[in-house]
């Protein structure tokens, strides 16, 4: 790559040209909260190695990491085991230091991984194709919004209030843009699965879309069958946001209706990474192919009849039609795609039925034990509504203290649900770990 | 080459008129240099279009083209066989290869448009 210098003057030539005094004056839309402001902490003399690496590894251990901590937060964000068989693979440099590895002659092994988790994640949700995966669970549920009002030319979007508060922010940043809207259905209070007479209100023949979360942000089950029969009785799409660790266990969306699969990926071999990077999942039914935004990997045989994979139906890829496009990603996430593919194919169908398993079981455990504090009544998977007796910031204060990271504060999202906590468990966690919440927690 | 009796558009799409029916399809020059078609996105039956309102997309292995509708009208017949064949419109573009038939609602709007001549005179500029 060449070098481009940004000398002091080409500093002052750029800032004058767009009328900035400064560069400080760049940022005054971050608030000066998360700035650092004072460096007065950086030695002045430079370290050696010995010593800076001292100085990294007290800074890391100021984080609740590793195994010290036992954790039961999720809400989109999971705790899940990773086989060795993922940092292996994907840490190979073949696979780790690639840029855009996508030209059929030279990245057959990274075209032919991403081929495999297309496949798996048709497989796993019951869809016809899946692209080679998106950003996150947020932006790829909006896509799917999109391609739905695309190809309805309606414009209303009605996705339930229990979806993911932060992937509806998403979809409403995208609609916002694409000139079409947002209503909201509500939940059973009390109950927590999808309100069908509300949604039923809502729904009209200007729906271009219904959005659910199975299971949805607050760990209930929804009855998919009856949601995508309402939904196309008014010739709306219907779409599903997956937990794809759920569908070790539950009926796929594929078999119940759904035209659209999306799913936040993190939890399939990725670890929570501070937020990210994570993976978008992104599956349609045939019909749908060639609206599907993104990348796709195809297999096809090369002139001597071998088999092989490239990246097919380019030509209607969004930076060919870049102004007749309805989505601008032309890009994927083929490393965390490949941690996917690896930790699939390292469980197996009932590797992945295992874990499912453990989670419904030891979740189940800790719901029976926590009986008096449940605010829920539908069925769970891996999450689940309590309320403490006090505010859910001093709970975890106290819990913190016993090496327990708490569970989310539902009252920062949903009004209604003010001191209610919301608790995962996944197969990390061990039954003396739930008996010690439990304790603390009565 | 290009049928006299047909009229054409600056965007290369061909009108045959039957009355008030009108059918609609790209040219023998459009299929040629699209190169091989893979997929033809049609419109709905009963769709209504503004006279050279985009009414689908045909797509080949090199390149995605829209489609624009040179009459006014709407949509009574989708031509069934391209969904499977689409390699028909680059075999018999004036013929098999048709797209969509459209009921016109302004059959005058037939004279803005190009006659074979007129057409093969500005595909050689």
């Amino acid at each position: 790559m060449r070098y481009i210098p940004n000398t002091r003057r080409d500093q002052d030539e750029m800032l004058s040209s767009i009328g900035v005094s400064s560069i400080d004056k760049l940022f005054v839309d971050v608030p000066s909260s998360v700035k650092i402001n004072d460096i007065k902490s950086v030695p002045e003399e430079a370290l050696s190695e010995m010593e800076m690496k001292d100085a990294a590894i007290q800074l890391s251990d100021k984080n609740l990491g590793g195994r010290k901590y036992v954790s039961f937060l999720g809400g989109g964000s999971y705790d899940h085991f990773i086989p060795s068989t993922v940092r292996h693979i994907t840490g190979r440099s073949e696979f780790y230091t690639a840029y855009t590895p996508y030209q059929p002659e030279i990245s057959q092994g990274m075209l032919t991984s991403i081929f495999e988790y297309q496949s798996m994640i048709c497989e796993i949700t019951g869809m016809d194709a899946a692209n080679a995966s998106m950003y996150d669970g947020a932006t790829a549920l909006a896509e799917a919004a999109s391609l739905a009002v695309h190809h309805t030319g309606k414009k209303l979007i009605v996705v339930s209030r229990a979806v993911n508060p932060n992937y509806r922010d998403v979809l409403r940043t995208y609609a916002n843009g694409a000139g079409s809207e947002v209503i909201e259905f509500d939940y059973v209070r009390g109950d927590g699965s999808a309100d069908l007479k509300d949604l039923n209100n809502k729904l009209t023949s200007e729906v271009a879309c219904v959005i659910v979360a199975q299971p949805n942000f607050i760990g209930c089950i929804e009855d998919l069958a009856k949601i995508s029969e309402a939904a196309k009785s008014k010739g709306a799409m219907f779409i599903v946001s997956v937990d794809p660790i759920s569908l070790g266990i539950l009926k796929r969306p594929g078999d119940l209706g759904a035209d659209i699969v999306t799913g936040e990926g993190q939890p399939l071999g990725l670890s929570r990474n501070y937020g990210g990077p994570y993976l978008g999942i992104f599956a349609v039914k045939k019909d749908y192919l060639r609206l599907m935004p993104g990348r796709i990997v195809g297999e096809t045989v090369d002139s001597k009849g071998r088999t092989g994979y490239v990246l097919t139906l380019q030509a209607r890829e969004q930076h060919i039609r870049r102004e007749k496009a309805f989505s601008n990603i032309c890009s994927n996430e083929a490393l965390c795609a490949l941690a996917a593919s690896v930790y699939l194919a390292t469980m197996g169908k009932s590797g992945l039925k295992e874990v499912a398993e453990q989670c419904l079981q030891k979740s189940n455990y800790a719901k029976k034990k926590l009986s008096k504090l449940l605010s829920l009544k539908a069925p769970s998977f891996k999450e689940f509504v309590i309320k403490p007796s006090r505010s859910v910031d001093q709970v975890n204060k106290k819990l913190l203290e016993s090496n327990i990271i708490g569970g989310l504060d539902l009252g920062r999202y949903y009004p209604e649900l003010k001191d209610n906590m919301l608790i995962a468990i996944t197969e990390m966690v061990k039954k003396e770990d739930i008996d010690t919440l439990v304790f603390m927690l009565s | 080459m290009y049928p006299a009796d047909l009229k054409y558009s600056k965007e290369h799409e061909w009108v045959k008129a039957d009355g008030n029916i009108a059918t609609i399809g790209i040219t023998t020059h459009a299929q040629d240099e699209l190169g091989d078609i893979v997929y033809v996105e049609l419109p709905k039956v009963g769709t209504k279009f503004s006279a050279m309102k985009e009414f689908g997309v045909v797509e080949s292995v090199k390149t995605v083209s829209t489609l624009y509708c040179p009459v006014s009208g709407e949509v009574t017949e989708v031509n069934p066989s391209l969904s499977s064949k689409p390699e028909t419109v680059n075999s018999d573009p004036h013929g098999e290869g048709w797209m969509i038939r459209i009921k016109m609602t302004d059959p005058s709007e037939l004279n803005g448009l190009l006659s074979a001549q007129d057409y093969e005179a500005l595909i050689k500029k």
